[in-house]
């Protein structure tokens, strides 16, 4: 359960900091949104993969 | 494991008959059986789904006009965002029609199959239960694995997916094992927890919420039925969000195994 919660800080900060790029990124040049949409949620996916695999693990693992 | 013991047993302490929603909510029994063969809520339901995506094709392909009608720029609509933004971007102008026959059906499935988990009656998100995204993600490392083949030849393609092109020397020792196992063995196995992952812990929070919170209001206490409340409103939030989750996790299945494609078919740079 503790370990659940420490691993949701590493992709929460990382989905955060993509997301901060993608936003800053469009009010730079909103043209480009389209484009730089699919990059951000590849990240996003990429990011997040980690902590779904613990949750999975979570309850796989038997402790 | 902790997490599903650690909550049950504080539910049954506190009030009795609450019981935490666990792996074990996914277990449904089967409907019928079919010669000791156990067919279960969600086989139907993926059978329902192929009758369902085909029905929509068909009626929107059936009466094409040079305006569409309703049905008619739905399916477009649905079409022309695989071919375009997921197939033609990832893939190259080249190669890419191709594969938007495979694309297309993946991206209709997984869609249908994921909005079931809020379709009132079926509520049962088919890809939550990780035996029927395996396939799948074996189906997509198959064809990217084949279109890798068939472009470069077999030892062609191993060369592609595991030597960075410009690397040189004892570097190499480290890269190539490294490249293989994040090209060729982890890849099926993150497309599989992806999908199933966020179904899954979707699904369960949003059993969590209805649940829990029913057992908070029928508890008697004011003060619990307060916090039940506001359990059945974050529920109706996580719904909302389920929305969303579900529809990008049809969006990044498709992508990733376009992409993936694309990345077999790439020449040498």
């Amino acid at each position: 359960m503790i370990g659940l919660g420490l691993s949701a800080i590493g992709p929460g900060v990382g989905i955060g900091l993509i997301f901060a790029a993608f936003i800053s990124g469009v009010a730079r040049q909103p043209e480009a949104q389209s484009r730089l949409q699919s990059i951000a949620i590849l990240g996003f996916v990429l990011a997040e993969a980690l902590f779904i695999i613990t949750v999975a693990l979570a309850f796989v693992l038997p402790i | 494991m902790s997490f599903h013991v650690s909550l049950s047993e504080g539910g049954e302490s506190a009030e009795g008959g609450f019981h935490a929603p666990g792996p074990g909510s996914f277990e449904l029994p089967p409907v019928f059986h079919v010669a000791d063969f156990g067919v279960t809520k969600p086989m139907l339901l993926l059978i329902l789904s192929a009758v369902l995506i085909l029905a929509f094709t068909i009626a929107a392909s059936g009466k094409r006009q040079l305006v569409p009608g309703r049905l008619q720029f739905a399916g477009e609509a649905v079409y022309g965002f695989v071919r375009n933004t997921l197939a033609r971007d990832n893939i190259g102008s080249e190669h890419y029609m191709k594969f938007v026959p495979y694309l297309f059906s993946l991206f209709m499935f997984i869609l249908v199959n994921n909005y079931y988990g809020i379709i009132p009656f079926l509520q049962f998100s088919s890809f939550s239960r990780i035996g029927f995204v395996i396939p799948l993600a074996i189906i997509s490392w198959f064809v990217y694995i084949g279109t890798g083949v068939w472009k470069h030849g077999l030892f062609g393609y191993l060369k592609h997916a595991t030597m960075p092109s410009g690397v040189s020397g004892p570097i190499l020792l480290l890269l190539v094992p490294l490249e293989f196992f994040s090209n060729i063995l982890v890849r099926p196995v993150t497309l599989t927890l992806r999908l199933f992952g966020n179904m899954f812990a979707g699904h369960l929070l949003l059993i969590l919420f209805a649940t829990g919170g029913a057992a908070l209001l029928t508890s008697g206490n004011l003060l619990y039925g307060g916090v039940g409340i506001l359990s059945f409103a974050l529920g109706i939030g996580v719904s909302f969000l389920e929305m969303l989750v579900m529809f990008l996790q049809a969006y990044v299945f498709t992508l990733l195994s376009s992409m993936y494609i694309g990345e077999a078919l790439a020449d040498e740079h």
